[in-house]
């Protein structure tokens, strides 16, 4: 049993659990996304197996690092990031619905993932020097739960719109209203991803100033890390000062997580930069 | 606060233009858009680099807008002031409000709690009375420190909690406040710079990134030895460096710095950066005489001078050149030397590390070749000096508690109001308000509520 195969079969895991999670939208029935919360579940942990595995199978080649070094492991963690930020809102508001959208990507993720593993991404390879460092578990792990909650914030925004304007309905057993649920916890999980984001570039500032003794270079990463930065500085100012809610704030959460992906996926394709191991 | 500042003077207008949020969010979108545009031009690159793959118009409106520095020039800098003035009026403006309320004891009144949304209403059997321990006790451990007060138809008990946290936001606008004072600090009284040191050498001055100026260090820096190792593939594995700081002719600290170890002193960070190999000053010549063609090989050492056979003359080395100008063409690296006959002016020898037979060319008597010269590596260090290092580390530890208390703690206010309805009989008000997140505090007051319930 390793890692890559363990892998793979999570990825068809998570993707049936994002098809009982749409199901309950399409069919209107709580039955298929309780299921789809099991099978979640059942992700989860292959995903956190999968990435033991890959850590133990990496000290038996002889390199020996956690799996955070590059864009296939980074994907990786991601996708376990996003699912189990779901998993913990589902058991916190005790409503499933709310990640009818949030929790394919998860699948999405892993799925991108094995398409990079496929094209030879997914191999296990030594650590270049800049990356022997302590900070580099530390400043991958929270910059990645920062993007998850921002991951799943825009799966909310964008099922309170698929709700307020395509009529996408799942059945809510809460008695909360569904678009003031909705809205809430769009804000809760802006502000769980604005913390961690904000702790992931704290990282990797001190990580920087002590590696190479400059704690910013406005290297295109980091550039775009203070970009989504702002733009969720000002989500959470147009929320508490200025009133934003409903469709409007979900518009700024979808802008945000634009930023994200840039930040996550588009700098590569730009010149220069100390992120080059990210490369797609 | 907009109607009253046209009336007033002038401070007063400014103030009002930037104590607004609006403001904020305009500075904040400024500063996204514009980071945007250094990501996509690349940053310090060379006047060659821009002029193969720009035009001459752009070029001259890039540099108009300094976008090939963006981060440092005068508009961007002007934007983060004025998010810095912005942050700091705004916090002024909103704070003595703010300080009256964590300052102020809260009225005990049922009455204002009936009128919240996170309601929740019981029944209950039995005399009010009874209630009153057991409801201050579930209050006490779920909630926090209870004042009960006796109303003419029961009693109110009523708990409050987190009333300081209202403070967390301006503990981050705090924050940025000392990340920009940091950073100017940085900026003003600190450097970034490089030097490149070979094995056994001694440096006392550093170059700047992005320019020609030196800069002392106010000691002495030495490379002992150089070191790369590498894995199976061929791919470095580690750069390490012994250095010795030197003062006063003492060495004081001795460390072996690798990536992501450097050697700190007096405030002068060293990082291994890079590498190279240079050739060194131990050289093993070939002299081949013009006149009887006789050849032979001899070693050499810098500045010790090596007599020739059959007397002709003197070979002392003078050192290496990683260039070496000659008729309008560069010879690249390139060993010199002199050959003197007594008496006579000396006679200056090149040796080109890449033009093995460049000396025949000079048909002196004696034609002089490189057969094999050692070579020495030297360690490539970044080195930073930045004073405002602790104030950004200060103002990072403010953000991250900062963000913690503003987002997920809240000033959160809790009653519970028992009124008599018979002898055997009450009705039960559970009732919360909170600064934020109050469908979080719903939740508490559903789960408080029920624990009262379940008699």
């Amino acid at each position: 049993m390793n890692s890559s195969l363990v892998l793979a079969i999570v990825t068809f895991v998570y993707g049936f659990s994002a098809v009982l999670y749409i199901s309950s939208a399409v069919f209107k029935k709580d039955g298929p996304a309780a299921l789809g919360s099991r099978v979640a579940w059942i992700a989860v942990f292959g995903n956190v197996l999968g990435f033991i595995l890959r850590w133990i199978e990496s000290y038996k080649i002889g390199y020996g690092h956690i799996p955070l070094s590059n864009l296939y492991e980074s994907l990786v963690f991601f996708a376990l990031s996003i699912a189990v930020v779901c998993l913990a809102l589902e058991w916190k508001y005790a409503t499933r619905y709310i990640n009818t959208v949030a929790m394919p990507l998860a699948f999405l993720t892993m799925a991108y993932a094995s398409l990079k593993a496929k094209a030879g991404g997914g191999e296990i390879q030594p650590l270049i020097p800049a990356l022997k460092s302590n900070w580099l578990t530390v400043h991958v792990i929270t910059c990645f739960l920062g993007y998850a909650g921002f991951a799943v914030a825009f799966g909310i925004s964008v099922l309170y719109l698929g709700k307020r304007f395509f009529g996408v309905d799942g059945k809510d057993r809460s008695d909360r209203g569904d678009f003031e649920l909705l809205d809430e916890l769009t804000q809760q999980t802006v502000m769980f991803g604005f913390l961690f984001l904000s702790l992931g570039i704290i990282t990797g500032s001190v990580w920087a100033n002590s590696a190479w003794g400059s704690y910013w270079s406005w290297d295109p990463k980091e550039t775009w890390s203070l970009i989504t930065w702002f733009v969720y500085a000002i989500f959470l100012h147009l929320r508490y000062v200025r009133g934003w809610d409903g469709t409007k704030i979900a518009v700024v959460s979808i802008i945000g997580f634009i930023a994200v992906m840039i930040t996550y996926f588009g700098v590569n394709y730009l010149p220069g930069g100390l992120h080059s191991y990210g490369k797609v | 606060m907009s109607e009253t500042a046209n009336n007033g003077t002038v401070f007063d207008r400014i103030w009002a233009f930037f104590a607004s949020v609006k403001l904020s969010v305009v500075v904040l979108v400024l500063l996204a858009l514009t980071s945007v545009l250094g990501t996509l031009i690349p940053q310090n690159q060379t006047a060659m680099y821009y002029h193969q793959n720009y035009g001459e118009a752009l070029i001259r409106i890039f540099e108009l807008f300094q976008l090939f520095d963006m981060y440092h020039s005068w508009w961007f800098r002007f934007l983060i002031m004025i998010l810095a003035m912005n942050i700091t009026i705004c916090s002024l403006e909103r704070l003595p409000r703010v300080l009256s309320i964590v300052r102020k004891k809260p009225a005990l009144d049922a009455e204002k709690f009936r009128r919240h949304k996170n309601r929740v209403d019981l029944t209950m059997e039995g005399p009010a009375a009874g209630q009153r321990d057991r409801i201050t006790a579930i209050i006490s451990k779920k909630f926090g420190k209870t004042s009960v007060v006796d109303t003419e138809t029961g009693f109110a008990v009523f708990s409050e909690r987190g009333r300081a946290t209202r403070l967390g936001v301006y503990v981050v606008h705090l924050s940025i406040l000392a990340l920009i004072l940091g950073s100017l600090v940085g900026s003003l009284f600190g450097y970034e710079g490089f030097v490149n040191i070979p094995e056994g050498e001694t440096v006392d001055r550093i170059k700047l990134r992005n320019s020609d100026t030196t800069v002392p260090l106010g000691f002495q820096v030495r490379c002992d030895d150089f070191d790369v190792s590498h894995y199976d593939n061929g791919a470095p594995k580690e750069y390490r460096s012994d250095l010795v700081i030197i003062e006063d002719g003492q060495a004081t600290v001795k460390k072996r710095i690798v990536v992501n170890d450097p050697l700190r002193h007096k405030g002068v960070n060293f990082f291994q950066s890079s590498f190279g190999t240079i050739p060194g000053q131990n050289l093993t010549l070939s002299f081949t005489s013009k006149a009887s063609g006789m050849s032979y090989e001899k070693k050499i050492k810098a500045d010790q001078p090596v007599e020739l056979e059959e007397g002709l003359g003197t070979f002392v080395l003078q050192g290496y050149l990683p260039s070496y100008p000659f008729m309008g063409q560069d010879l690249g690296e390139s060993y010199v030397g002199t050959i003197s006959v007594n008496g006579k002016e000396p006679e200056e020898v090149i040796l080109p590390l890449h033009f093995a037979k460049f000396d025949k060319m000079r048909k002196g008597a004696v034609s002089v070749e490189i057969v094999n010269f050692d070579s020495s590596h030297y360690t490539g260090l970044q080195v930073t000096k930045d004073p405002g290092v602790y104030l950004v580390y200060a103002g990072f530890i403010l953000m991250i508690a900062g963000c913690y208390i503003a987002f997920f703690m809240a000033h959160q206010n809790l009653c519970v109001e028992v009124v008599k309805t018979g002898d055997h009989s009450c009705a039960v008000m559970v009732s919360g308000s909170a600064n934020k997140n109050r469908m979080g505090m719903g939740m508490i007051v559903k789960k408080i509520a029920s624990h009262i319930g379940n008699a």
